[in-house]
């Protein structure tokens, strides 16, 4: 498997070698999905049945994920559910390189442990294997925890599939429409409305410790930011200023957000704002748009995007103010910057030909390489990982949410509930 | 945006000059025909609009409510300037009477800096306003990018429709 994808990145880098600057690359036929085998688990201790069929969970995660390729479970000649009773030979026979075995023990009323291995068919061993407690509530996180885990000991990877993502959807009723802010797991499961508007909604933005959302709401027709607390529902006001209040994000610390303020004269500019005091430093003064400010994960700069010489292009400016300096001058318009988490990249919208679409610029080496390839695709959000993308975009008039890897070898759809859904963003990583 | 054209072209208006479109302007001030232009046929109101030309009247019933705006371009066209005087009348007239100017984008690019572009459109008529000694109080601006679309297509007709500042009385 580490062969197939070494291979993949060979294919990339020449790729990337004959290029100058932009790279738009088809996602077809690249990378090839490793086989691989999730047994279904057994049941043990309990009368009732599986609380949660976690082989399925398992599998559909390693396979939206792009890298991995579950064979059908009729093609499976044995179905062990411990690592004793596995037959290599008869996995090799099939042709998969690793092999999930597992099952899940009931062990009280609502209480179960899931158990699982992993075994590489090849070397004859086993390279995980874990048990956890979990009730039937949260088994579905443990068996997305145990995805997790296998994926990283596959791929060298942080796997995202305990994660979270949100998005606004506005669905049209008649002539009015209805705004919603929603969350759901990162694979579309357990949608929760967060909050409902007649009016619109825009710009989500995860606290780092996932409890609460920061979002913008016209509710009387005037823009707001809000702060939201997840499992309560309640949110508080946190900037209500005479004109534009937009773009929120917050610090890597949780304490400040970085937010546009327009104020009545309507000049677009930056400002950090800290949350218990709602006090706010103004961080640009030019007359130009400045917007859609982000942080980097250091928490020493602000990236934001302004049109001072012409057009959107993305600037950076240190948190204690000063001159802004400009990061991209490839295109005409680069807009809404979002750092990968480990610093490395900054992705954004990037005008191509024409064409709106995700761009992703290595920091250090400064190149572009367009992930996308639709017409209207933006607000691009990095997976805590740092490997993946999700992003907005339309197909047949209908507004949808799609993934791509980092290096833009595997894009895959999203399930997405009704109406338009637009602005998703990934959570961070959960802390427990 | 040149604010000392911006000036002598709302100083243009106030003398109720004729610019722009293919019509003779009638010298009387207070009723004058303008030439349509184009996209502005609907407006926020309902008003009653026909397809030759936009009456000058600042009486409530016909004065136009929706300014319409080219490809990236904040500029209140020539031929919405007597529709922005109108309104300055109006307000001017009653001083209670208070305004919220909302501006709005096409789809195309970024949602935040799209508020960005709808603001700057509101903001011109707010100067537009202003200039014409409407005061400040008087007037709100919003913006709601491109959220708030007029015409739900992606073609240029329906991008021409969404770039425009409604115009709605909160008094």
């Amino acid at each position: 498997m580490l062969k197939n994808l070494k291979r993949s990145l060979i294919i990339l880098t020449l790729l990337c070698a004959q290029a100058n600057a932009e790279l738009v690359i088809d996602v077809q036929g690249v990378a090839k999905p490793t086989p691989v085998a999730i047994v279904p688990f057994g049941m043990e201790g309990g009368a009732a049945g599986m609380p949660l069929d976690v082989a399925a969970v398992i599998t559909a995660d390693l396979k939206r994920s792009g890298r991995f390729a579950p064979i059908d479970e009729s093609k499976m000649l044995q179905k062990p559910t411990d690592g004793s009773d596995i037959d290599f030979q008869d996995w090799s026979f099939v042709g998969v390189e690793a092999v999930v075995v597992g099952k899940v023990i009931q062990t009280g009323v609502n209480a179960y442990t899931l158990q699982f291995q992993l075994f590489d068919t090849f070397g004859r061993r086993q390279l995980i294997g874990y048990r956890m407690p979990a009730s039937r509530g949260t088994m579905r996180g443990a068996a997305h925890r145990a995805a997790d885990m296998i994926y990283e000991k596959l791929t060298g990877i942080k796997g995202v599939f305990g994660t979270r993502v949100a998005y606004v959807t506005a669905l049209q009723q008649g002539d009015k429409r209805l705004y919603s802010l929603i969350v759901s797991d990162q694979d579309g499961e357990n949608e929760h409305k967060i909050m409902e508007s007649k009016d619109p909604i825009m710009s989500p933005a995860w606290s780092p410790d996932s409890r609460q959302l920061a979002y913008v709401s016209f509710e009387g027709s005037r823009s707001a930011i809000f702060v939201q607390t997840l499992r309560s529902g309640n949110r508080f006001q946190v900037s209500g200023k005479p004109g534009i209040n937009g773009a929120p994000a917050f610090s890597p610390d949780g304490h400040k957000l970085v937010v546009t303020l327009g104020g009545v004269d309507g000049n677009l500019d930056i400002y950090v704002l800290d949350i218990t005091s709602r006090s706010t430093k103004r961080l640009t003064t030019h007359r130009a748009i400045d917007t859609e400010g982000t942080w980097s994960p250091d928490g020493r700069h602000i990236y934001f995007t302004s049109d001072r010489s012409g057009g959107p292009q993305v600037y950076r400016i240190s948190v204690n103010g000063g001159t802004p300096e400009r990061i991209t001058f490839e295109g005409s318009y680069n807009a809404r910057p979002r750092l990968s988490p480990d610093g490395t990249r900054l992705a954004m919208v990037h005008n191509d030909r024409g064409n709106y679409r995700i761009a992703v610029m290595n920091l250090e080496r400064k190149d572009l390489l367009v992930l996308s390839s639709g017409q209207q695709d933006e607000s691009p959000s990095f997976a805590p990982n740092s490997d993946i993308l999700i992003y907005a975009t339309w197909q047949r008039g209908n507004g949808v949410l799609e993934t791509v890897s980092a290096d833009g070898l595997i894009r895959q759809k999203m399930a997405s509930g009704q109406g338009d859904v637009r602005e998703p963003v990934w959570s961070p990583f959960p802390r427990f | 945006m040149s604010y000392f054209k911006f000036f002598a072209v709302a100083l243009f208006s106030v003398f109720l000059v004729a610019c722009g479109g293919n019509t003779i302007p009638d010298p009387d001030p207070t009723d004058t025909n303008y030439g349509a232009s184009e996209g502005a046929n609907t407006s926020a109101t309902g008003d009653d609009t026909t397809g030759g030309g936009e009456y000058f009247d600042a009486a409530p019933e016909t004065l136009g409510t929706v300014i319409y705006f080219d490809f990236d371009s904040s500029e209140v066209r020539p031929q919405d300037q007597d529709l922005v005087a109108g309104h300055a009348i109006r307000l001017n007239e009653n001083s209670n009477a208070s305004v919220r100017l909302e501006g709005h984008a096409d789809e195309r690019g970024s949602r935040e800096y799209n508020i960005g572009l709808g603001e700057r459109r509101s903001q011109a008529v707010r100067q537009m306003l202003m200039i014409q000694g409407v005061k400040a109080s008087q007037i709100q601006t919003v913006s709601f990018g491109e959220e708030r679309p007029a015409a739900m297509g992606s073609s240029e007709s329906d991008y021409a429709q969404n770039r425009r500042v409604e115009i709605k009385y909160t008094n």
